[in-house]
């Protein structure tokens, strides 16, 4: 009883053998299952999601939020997407019909494929991938690959802008997100995420080893997932909507359902990876508690994007490419030489010193960090306060040379 | 015919089909996009051989990377997205002639291989062929060399990129 999934699994799997089916069909049979449950408790999952989204944020903003359909306004959901699925769907002239109608599939199930590896308990987990890890991010560019598609065929500039936008952003932020990938990965010694939370459940979160690149990740992740501050693809006041301007009914409807659980997908990534996934108290005794837990920390994740998302301004292009090259690619790379050489140094020795020793180096890295750009900002700002010359009689002379 | 045996049939025929539509399309963008898909097929088939990590390391590369920077590279050159533009140049012929020659050549060095008729060995469930080909990678007595001679080579084309793009003062 205290492990109701894999109870029932095996009482399909006796069940079906029983009628004389071959193994290899009754394990087929079982995967096909598997997979459409996860794939449906996701989707069930992503409409309650719009629902989150609208209250949390409707409470950063002092508002109430949908409140009068059903208790706290939880039917407005569905009324949401009743509303999508019976508007118009529209495909603009000199669209490429094609790839204008596979974009928004392309966005919602590279979405999806990303549950195939996230254990949800210790039993019950789908494909224990040894390169899980890297599965992640070749999702990922997936993903991009429908944004570019998305932008592309609707025929429209705005939508190509943003498509460029958003795919510079993703491309560019990929770098530090996967340089950060292979801190839990060398904490752990192994790249499938089953074996990552295994680790954490016996060793400790990875957020106490490495609370610097769990923050990397983090920022990277909001990158990824190209919310405010980093929702240029998107920028009202500039392109209109970006990537899926055209879009409209269910085809926008999957663009939306795709962002929202992208953001709780990889709230259950940075959970597996650095929040110790499933493990919790009396996860050994009640496997099935596992699940609770996931995505208890992977809403709280969830929440973390929302409050960021609602709280600060967009920033410029520049600045975010800045931002990314000169600051979270380098720290990074760092970060993922001081754990790799620590980790050498410090194997053999017992698990709190070996912790002790890596949050320490976390410490230290950031204390020089932030003493580097204290150092650069107020070179920054003399630079700024300094008087320019911005009428003077040279400039007067030679009008148009330029500065 | 196991079902393995129909799956790579399968694949195989889209891989190819799709390595057809890359050449034959009058769209840039979409022979790119068939590109995404001839490179997807060659990463089920390392699925199908069980080498996981060459599979993901082929999606991410190569649909990740190298994809995303051609259909970035035709979408910023203008006028060659013109459905009226000749789909081949003069050079055709010879193209043809080099494919044939690779494709005979190929076939005959893959026809005298002995191995190519045995069934696919399988792998020990102990075997960790990721940790394998880690350790092979860095190890001086099997691919160390070929490996750093690899990453000096990247390290050039990265200097060699900053110095192209390089706005002098």
């Amino acid at each position: 009883m205290l492990d109701p999934i894999n109870a029932i699994a095996n009482w399909l799997q006796n069940l079906l053998s029983s009628w004389g089916l071959e193994s290899g069909l009754v394990n087929f049979i079982m995967i096909l299952i598997g997979v459409l449950v996860v794939a449906m408790t996701v989707l069930v999952l992503d409409i309650l999601l719009v629902w989150v989204e609208r209250k949390m944020v409707a409470r950063f903003q002092d508002r109430l939020g949908p409140n009068r359909l059903g208790p706290f306004g939880l039917i407005q959901p569905i009324a949401d997407v009743i509303k999508l699925l019976i508007k118009e769907d529209i495909t603009p002239e000199g669209a490429d019909k094609v790839l204008f109608n596979i974009a928004p599939v392309m966005a919602l199930a590279t979405v999806l494929i990303i549950w195939a590896v996230i254990p949800f308990a210790p039993t019950m987990l789908g494909a224990s991938l040894n390169v899980g890890v890297l599965y992640i991010v070749a999702a990922g560019a997936l993903g991009t690959l429908g944004i570019l598609m998305a932008g592309w065929a609707a025929h429209n500039k705005y939508a190509l802008v943003g498509a460029f936008r958003m795919v510079a952003l993703v491309v560019s932020y990929e770098v530090p997100m996967v340089t950060a990938l292979l801190v839990p990965v060398i904490l752990a010694r192994s790249m499938g995420l089953h074996d990552i939370v295994e680790a954490q459940a016996q060793g400790g979160w990875f957020i106490l080893f490495s609370p610097v690149t769990a923050l990397i990740f983090f920022v990277c992740t909001i990158a990824e997932l190209g919310r405010a501050p980093f929702d240029l693809a998107e920028a009202e006041s500039e392109i209109v909507a970006g990537y899926h301007i055209e879009y409209s009914g269910m085809k926008f409807g999957m663009f939306y359902a795709g962002e929202l659980l992208h953001a709780l997908t990889m709230g259950a990534l940075i959970a597996s990876l650095f929040l110790g996934g499933w493990h919790g108290p009396f996860v050994q005794q009640v496997p099935i508690l596992g699940v609770v837990y996931l995505f208890i920390k992977a809403f709280f994740v969830y929440w973390m994007y929302t409050w960021v998302r609602y709280t600060v301004p967009r920033i410029r292009i520049d600045h975010m490419m800045s931002l990314n090259w000169k600051f979270f690619t380098p720290l990074a790379l760092v970060m993922v030489i001081v754990t790799a050489i620590l980790d050498k140094l410090m194997t053999g020795l017992p698990g709190w010193i070996y912790g002790l020793g890596m949050f320490s180096a976390n410490v230290l890295v950031a204390v020089i960090t932030i003493n580097l750009l204290r150092t650069y900002s107020q070179k920054e700002r003399q630079r700024v306060a300094e008087p320019r010359p911005v009428a003077q009689a040279d400039l007067a002379k030679a009008p148009g040379s330029g500065d | 015919m196991t079902a393995l045996q129909i799956i790579f049939i399968l694949v195989a025929a889209a891989t190819l089909g799709a390595g057809l539509m890359v050449v034959t399309s009058r769209n840039l963008i979409h022979s790119a996009l068939w590109l995404v898909v001839a490179l997807f097929g060659v990463a089920v088939f390392y699925v199908l051989l069980q080498a996981g990590f060459l599979a993901v390391a082929q999606v991410v590369v190569y649909i990740g990377a190298i994809a995303i920077l051609i259909i970035f590279a035709i979408m910023l050159t203008r006028r060659i997205m013109d459905e009226d533009s000749p789909t081949f140049n003069a050079n055709w012929g010879w193209a043809v002639f080099v494919a044939l020659i690779i494709f005979g050549a190929l076939t005959w060095v893959l026809t005298s291989w002995p191995g190519i008729s045995q069934p696919m060995a399988e792998l020990s469930e102990r075997s960790d062929p990721l940790r394998q080909l880690g350790a092979a990678l860095v190890s001086p007595s099997l691919y160390v060399l070929p490996f750093e001679l690899a990453s000096v080579l990247l390290l050039a084309a990265l200097v060699g990129a900053i110095f192209i793009s390089w706005e002098r003062k």
